[in-house]
């Protein structure tokens, strides 16, 4: 995409839902209309006022790989997702601006029962013990295994072992399948509901919509001057010199 | 390059693979005049048994693969498990084998390591006699290494040092089990340590389960009962009997000069027979006596020139399954190049791969490729 038209820049915005909303309105209410365009209403689109900037509508999962890739010279997706999908984050990708919504933290949650476990050092402490006394791993059920798995190691935690879950994770302990899960909330209602709740040592990530700039986005002059003129209407700044990979 | 190999430029055709085969040839003569047998672990290994072993962390080091009928795979990280589960499958002890293959690994994003790697190894098994195993697999390493062991850089350790201090710490079991678990994650063992020297105040729901602990049983099962239903694999009783072990841990803590003692052995490094005077001059209650004497014994066997090689009682502590002695050959002015060389001995990991009993075991690898560079290249 990025490579088809040598002058323009591609801004990815997620294709459904409340996200989508959020984004136009955080781009209205910064002086600049963002809008489907001709037949392709659905997945393409362009933005007014600001020359050369073309829209794709993707699937806030695309998002960040198409940023890693250098397919899209600017996308929004939520910093989880950025975290997650894109090994070299800060490497790939610039968090230029958090957006005030999208609002997500990637917490650790443990049953209620569990009496003697409130920090990652208690969970660690249980993981040993069952490793020990019934010789199997503590089961996190999870989609975010990258950030996950960083986590535990960074915290010094053995003996675990990540389940992929890709949707309704929090039941995922009511229905043995694991002892403890690692997901996003925001209210902790659904945690709450499922009898579980998130470790007291704060969350693995405070998430929330961001609008992200490709480091890996080819960028000649005429684009450069494109990305700059965006950055000015969004009361950014110049944004050409926050692309340069690092 | 597709032509490169790990640490080399080239080397997968025509004169430069045959310079690293006739590299191989002679390594893999040695380990056979040893009286190691060959032997070829699949590349393809199944997961469990890396996972069991390594944690969710082999995951990230290893590339995973799955297959609908095996279930998840990992391409082998290393020599030393895959060649144990087939000794476990049908060899009898003692054995010796030899090997050697490409190992792979997951880098992070960025990083110039190799994703795949020639290892060329040994291992030795079963030996009725560990101290001479430990020196026979050290000269059969440095052996390997040819004329580049003139002018490497050697570092060794003793992780049995290391188990044998927390074991003479006058701390509760369970606290030197704690210690032992996180041997191998030096920041994690130091949380741990400092953690039972202070108890900061419970907060309000631990100060209520150690409230309801104090009133009896009944009080206790009551109190974790009424926070809510208890789901998953952990047994109702072992929240209770952890619950009990806090409410003990909240009274105590070990003395800092317990804590110090410790950190002070786990510190020692030098030449080796200062550093074996350094920790017999630490050893006040003999706790770690039978430990040097087994180095002081590993150091007339390694021969002369042994008393001057480089030791640190935290050398080894970042792999997962070392116990004993440790041992590893760089090329000094070659800071590009991983070690040339490196083993050690790892008596409990067959029965943490979920064998029955211990057996005693010592092994070496050479990274064939990597001597080959530090030695002018192919």
């Amino acid at each position: 995409m990025a490579g088809s038209a040598p002058d323009r820049i591609i801004l990815g915005l997620p294709s459904k839902g409340r996200l989508r909303d959020a984004c136009f309105e955080w781009f209205a209410e910064r002086g600049v209309t963002v809008e489907g365009t001709g037949a392709e209403r659905e997945y393409a689109g362009h933005v007014v006022g600001v020359e050369g900037v073309d829209l794709a509508l993707l699937s806030a999962g695309e998002i960040p790989r198409e940023l890693a890739a250098g397919r899209i010279h600017l996308g929004v997706t939520g910093e989880d997702m950025v975290r997650e999908k894109i090994p070299d984050a800060d490497a790939a990708v610039s968090l230029l601006a958090p957006m005030g919504f999208g609002f997500a933290d990637l917490v650790i949650a443990v049953p209620d029962a569990w009496a003697d476990v409130e920090t990652v050092e208690d969970l660690d402490a249980v993981a040993g013990r069952l490793r020990a006394e019934l010789g199997r791993p503590l089961r996190i059920a999870t989609k975010y295994h990258l950030l996950v798995r960083r986590y535990l190691r960074a915290n010094g935690v053995a003996d675990c072992l990540l389940v992929d879950s890709q949707g309704a994770t929090e039941g995922a302990v009511r229905q043995g399948a694991a002892e403890a899960i690692a997901d996003i909330t925001t209210s902790g209602a659904t945690l709450t509901d499922n009898r579980l709740r998130p470790l007291a040592d704060g969350p693995i990530l405070k998430s929330q919509a961001m609008l992200c700039l490709s480091r890996r986005a080819a960028l000649g002059p005429a684009r450069a001057a494109r990305l700059d003129a965006l950055g000015l209407a969004l009361g950014l700044g110049p944004l050409a010199s926050s692309s340069v990979p690092q | 390059m597709s032509a490169d190999r790990a640490y080399l430029t080239g080397g997968r055709m025509g004169d430069g693979l045959a310079r690293l085969a006739g590299e191989i040839a002679r390594i893999d003569a040695g380990f056979a005049d040893a009286g190691a047998q060959a032997v070829e672990p699949a590349v393809l290994q199944p997961s469990g048994p890396l996972l069991g072993l390594y944690g969710e962390d082999i995951r990230a080091r290893a590339f995973v693969t799955n297959d609908p009928v095996e279930g998840e795979l990992m391409l082998r990280p290393d020599f030393t498990v895959p060649v144990l589960r087939l000794h476990m499958q049908g060899g009898a002890a003692p054995a010796r084998y030899r090997y050697c293959g490409p190992v792979y690994r997951r880098q992070e994003p960025g990083s110039s390591r190799p994703t795949e790697y020639l290892q060329a190894g040994v291992e030795i098994l079963g030996e009725a006699d560990p101290v001479a195993a430990d020196a026979e697999v050290f000269a059969l390493i440095r052996e390997a290494l040819g004329e580049v062991a003139d002018t490497a850089t050697v570092r060794t350790g003793d992780l049995a040092i290391a188990f044998a201090a927390v074991a003479g710490l006058a701390a509760p079991e369970r606290w030197k089990a704690a210690l032992r678990r996180h041997l191998w994650r030096p920041a994690k063992f130091r949380a741990v340590l400092e953690g039972f020297g202070e108890r900061p105040a419970p907060s309000p729901a631990r100060a209520a389960l150690i409230a309801a602990a104090a009133q009896g049983d009944d009080a206790l099962r009551a109190h974790v009962r009424a926070l809510g239903p208890l789901h998953g694999a952990r047994p109702f009783e072992d929240v209770l009997a952890r619950a009990k072990e806090l409410v003990q841990d909240a009274r105590a803590t070990l003395p800092r000069t317990q804590i110090d003692w410790l950190e002070a052995v786990l510190a020692v490094k030098g030449p080796s027979a200062e550093a074996l005077a350094a920790l017999r001059g630490l050893d006040e209650n003999a706790a770690l006596r039978p430990a040097l004497d087994r180095m002081a014994r590993r150091l007339d066997a390694l021969g002369p020139g042994a008393e001057a090689l480089p030791f640190d009682a935290s050398f080894g502590r970042s792999l997962e399954y070392y116990d004993g002695f440790t041992f590893e050959f760089s090329a000094p002015d070659r800071p590009g190049l991983p070690p040339l060389a490196g083993g050690g001995r790892y008596d409990a990991l067959t029965s943490r791969l979920g064998f029955v009993g211990a057996l005693p075991a010592v092994g070496g690898i050479v990274r064939p490729e990597a001597l080959l560079a530090a030695s002018g290249g192919v």
